[in-house]
């Protein structure tokens, strides 16, 4: 790693908090990027964590700034240390002009281990906890006290989560929990130098949330009455956020046997006119894909998301991946129309799974949703998300027989059929997942008409074409004549513009063009700016460059540079900038893809 | 019941293609005369089946209609039903479709006791795929699977359904139409899961189970004054040996259903209700993220 990049800025701080499932990690990092949020200051928390829920080894990155933090960066400036297995594995790393904050009453830290700069900060935080509480978590506020010492923040701000989180459990608790925070903060104020930080508080309180979260906040903006789902990581966020919800704004959540049945119930329900939305992840969406391809027959709405991680198979339960892409282009047997979308940040998983309930309905068709658990699981700090940019469009529905006999499945020239929903007078229909008729009756038994199951297919497929006309183009972010472009999708748009915001300080000159609409393709709009850029970069979190591929198989293009991840972990700035300056420092050789 | 009833209006202009002498064709016959019976409009019926001979069923009666997945129609009825619970909805299907493949959204729809007619026309074979053995094939019979014999225990939907919260469970036989219009309708007007497991004999590949085995065999409960509320009573007959084929009515209760349960329910059909938050709704929605 380059060293001008490893000291510490006065107006950015990651923050790292280590230890075992069950310490309450998560409960100590929202409290500290809450606090941040609600006091002018951005941050972005990335949980990186286990599929247990005792032990093992958990780690929550917290990344805080007074500008917008597009990633949780690459280096750790402060490390709270739950166990003694978290300064084994990250004390070495902590950032000269940092500290490591432990209780060490438990634990022993070898000094000779930290970088030169680095502050031991060990506390006793036993004793002081004891004097508020028996529980162990108590030592983690006495550390987040310390933190906000060492981080230069006026402790009200901590205060303040500490009071509004711990509210409902009563007076005594919201006592406790302060008085450990300030003790900690006391003891870190006598005996440590305190960082020169120059942070600009306001009071401008941001929202703090994360993916999943704004999905399931999108789709109640967007009139989902109907969410199933079975639970798998980490996609799970969606109905824990949504469950509470039903009751109170008139929405079936329903839990359900399996992925098989979540899908099944959501085609049932979207069939009948509730907007229906399902959540999973690979393993899910692979039982799910089979009536993927019924609602795309039948010409029902319905929302899918595959939340991704690492896979095959069981894989990487709680790590990130975009190893799916073609699992979802690929679902289900048989050519069908269906819409993907990529969304690329929080605020574009509220707007865009909003909005896929509008395609849905529009084109009647599945609208398969692709995030991964980057986007979904991490915190952060957003502007207020516009709710009166939510628009409801049902596409055509008919009230009625209009002219004549009604025509479930009339070929028109759009490849839309106007909807009748069951229910309705004088519009009688039977959906069938065999081909049929215009008025839904079976072509496929005894005698498949060969003419009309060329109509049948036109018909379906030509509301692809017929949606293509106003799919979104891709984005260019960043200015035009830039030496190299690089090109994301998904939860890449965070580390690109991270890397983006460094290397233009650097002097280096790089764009962005981003990916959100997988299906159908905008492939002329794409070649268009594709061909404007000087060189480009791809960048995903898979093996094989699904994407890449994925272009080339749309438009020909060979995207010449690629950087691809599939270790677990979500890129960091310091990869991309590392790539970015590779390839512009060496003559170009294109690479010849062979896998 | 009366001769006269009409059932046109819940005919679809489709004719049934099953095999001369189908048991199916029973089954749709009786499913008309029970929806005449009960004067349910047609538009607001909705019939969802899988896949097999048995779910063609949709296409020959005239009320809305899905025909949807192999094993899948009981969880897509699900749906429908929590949907727009103003419909009346009838999952239709067959043994391998409902028995096989879909046995875990039977049972789990049962647990559920979502008010549904569940109608499985039980020819104890494959016929679709030309004749296979079922789940409900009897131990000992020889298909084109088991071409010596079935060495698999079958399934006892009614067992089945009675460890599992169905709480309106009952059989009919498709050649005692009129017993079985009349489970139908009862089936129809329960409020909760309510199964009809119907004999409908495979004139083409179940060459054990034929119309003059039943016929020697079946005897209805109701004539015999079986308690329909002992669930013990129940479950001891249907465990009965095979030389006797009871039919009717073996348990009903009242229990609540889980759409009356649902407090995601109470403003209405989601299929029916307005769409769109109000500006205040999303402040309250944003500020709780602050």
């Amino acid at each position: 790693m380059e060293s001008n990049l490893e000291k510490l800025s006065p107006r950015k701080v990651t923050v790292r908090i280590g230890g075992a499932a069950g310490d309450g990690i998560a409960s100590v990092a929202e409290s500290l990027a809450k606090a941040c949020s609600r006091s002018g200051l951005y941050a972005f928390a990335y949980n990186s964590y286990q599929s247990v829920i005792r032990g093992g080894h958990i780690y929550m990155q917290i990344r805080i700034g007074g500008k917008k933090v597009w990633s949780q960066g690459d280096f750790t400036d402060f490390l709270i240390a739950l166990n003694a297995d978290t300064v084994q594995r990250h004390a070495k790393d902590v950032t000269p002009g940092g500290a490591v904050i432990y209780n060490k009453e438990k634990i022993k830290v070898d000094p000779s281990t930290l970088k030169a700069g680095v502050t031991d900060a060990g506390i006793p935080s036993s004793t002081i906890a004891a004097k508020f509480g028996k529980s162990p978590v108590m030592q983690n506020t006495v550390a987040l006290g310390a933190l906000c010492h060492f981080i230069n923040f006026p402790f009200s701000s901590i205060e303040e989560v500490l009071v509004s989180t711990f509210a409902r459990k009563g007076d005594a608790v919201v006592q406790a929990n302060v008085g450990a925070a300030k003790a900690g903060y006391e003891f870190a104020k006598e005996n440590f130098k305190l960082v020169h930080f120059s942070w600009e508080f306001s009071d401008t309180k941001r929202m703090f949330m994360t993916g999943n979260q704004a999905i399931a906040l999108g789709a109640l903006a967007g009139g989902c009455k109907f969410f199933s789902a079975y639970p798998m990581t980490p996609a799970s966020g969606i109905l824990h956020w949504m469950a509470p919800k039903g009751p109170k704004y008139g929405i079936v959540v329903k839990q359900c046997e399996d992925e098989i049945a979540a899908m099944n119930m959501a085609v049932g329900a979207g069939q009948v006119g509730a907007r229906a939305m399902t959540a999973t992840s690979g393993g899910g969406f692979s039982l799910m894909t089979e009536a993927v391809g019924l609602a795309a027959m039948l010409e029902t709405p319905v929302v899918v998301f595959n939340v991704m991680r690492g896979g095959p198979s069981t894989g990487l339960p709680t790590k990130t991946e975009q190893g799916d892409l073609f699992q979802v282009l690929g679902a289900s047997q048989g050519d069908y129309p269906k819409i993907i979308v990529a969304p690329a940040t929080v605020e574009d998983a509220f707007y865009l799974t909003a909005e896929a309930f509008n395609l849905a309905e529009i084109y009647q068709c599945p609208v398969l949703m692709v995030s991964d658990l980057l986007l979904s699981e991490h915190y952060e700090t957003i502007e207020d998300l516009d709710f009166s940019k939510v628009k409801i469009d049902r596409g055509q529905i008919v009230s009625g027989p209009t002219d004549g006999k009604y025509l479930r499945y009339k070929i028109t020239p759009n490849g839309i059929s106007p909807r009748a929903l069951p229910g309705t007078e004088g519009t009688i229909y039977v959906s069938g997942s065999d081909e049929h008729d215009e008025d839904g009756t079976l072509i496929s038994d005894v005698f498949t008409d060969p003419v009309k199951r060329k109509a049948m297919m036109e018909k379906r497929m030509r509301k692809m074409d017929t949606a293509l006309k106003s799919i979104p183009a891709p984005e260019l972010f960043g200015s035009k004549d830039a030496d190299l472009t690089l090109i994301g999708w998904g939860s890449s748009y965070y580390v690109i513009r991270d890397a983006m915001r460094s290397l233009e300080k650097e002097g280096i000159h790089v764009n962005h063009l981003h990916i959100r609409y997988i299906w159908p393709f905008p492939a002329e709009a794409f070649t268009k700016m594709f061909k404007s850029c000087k060189n480009t970069l791809i960048i995903e979190s898979n093996y094989t460059g699904q994407m890449e591929r994925f272009i080339r198989q749309e438009t020909g293009i060979s995207i010449p540079n690629h950087l691809r991840k599939y270790d677990g972990e979500p890129f960091g700035p310091a990869e991309v900038i590392q790539k970015v300056k590779e390839i512009l420092s060496q003559k170009q050789v294109p690479e010849l893809v062979t896998r | 019941m009366p001769e006269t009833l009409d059932i046109t209006k819940y005919k679809s202009n489709v004719a049934p293609d099953w095999c001369p002498g189908c048991g199916d064709f029973g089954v749709l016959v009786s499913l008309q005369k029970a929806c005449a019976q009960l004067e349910i409009n047609p538009k607001d019926v909705m019939v969802v089946s899988g896949i097999g001979c048995s779910s063609n069923l949709p296409g020959f009666f005239g009320s809305y209609g899905m025909h949807t997945l192999h094993g899948r129609g009981v969880a897509i009825a699900q749906g429908v039903k929590l949907g727009n619970p103003d419909l009346t909805v009838i999952a239709t299907g067959g043994d391998g479709d409902g028995y096989g493949i879909g046995i875990g959204h039977f049972i789990h729809a049962m647990r559920r006791n979502i008010n549904i007619t569940y109608i499985v026309m039980n020819n104890q074979i494959y016929g679709l795929t030309t004749g296979q053995a079922s789940p409900t094939t009897l131990f000992g019979v020889q298909t084109k699977s088991t071409p010596e014999g079935s060495i698999e225990v079958p399934i006892n939907p009614i067992e089945l359904a009675l460890v599992s919260g169905a709480t309106f469970i009952a059989r009919g036989f498709s050649g005692s139409q009129e017993q079985l219009s009349d489970l139908m309708a009862k089936a129809i007007q329960h409020k909760g899961f309510a199964l009809l497991d119907i004999f409908s004999p495979c004139v083409t590949y179940n060459k054990v189970n034929t119309y003059p085995w039943f016929r020697e065999r079946v005897y209805s409960l109701q004539e015999e004054s079986h308690d329909v509320n002992n669930w013990e009573a129940a479950m001891k007959i249907a465990r009965s040996p095979d030389n006797r084929v009871p039919t009717g009515i073996f348990y009903k209760t009242i229990n609540p259903t889980y759409e009356s349960l649902d407090a995601g329910l109470k403003f209405g059909p989601p299929a029916k209700q307005r769409l769109g938050l109000k500006s205040e709704e999303a402040q309250v929605l944003i500020n709780s993220f602050k």
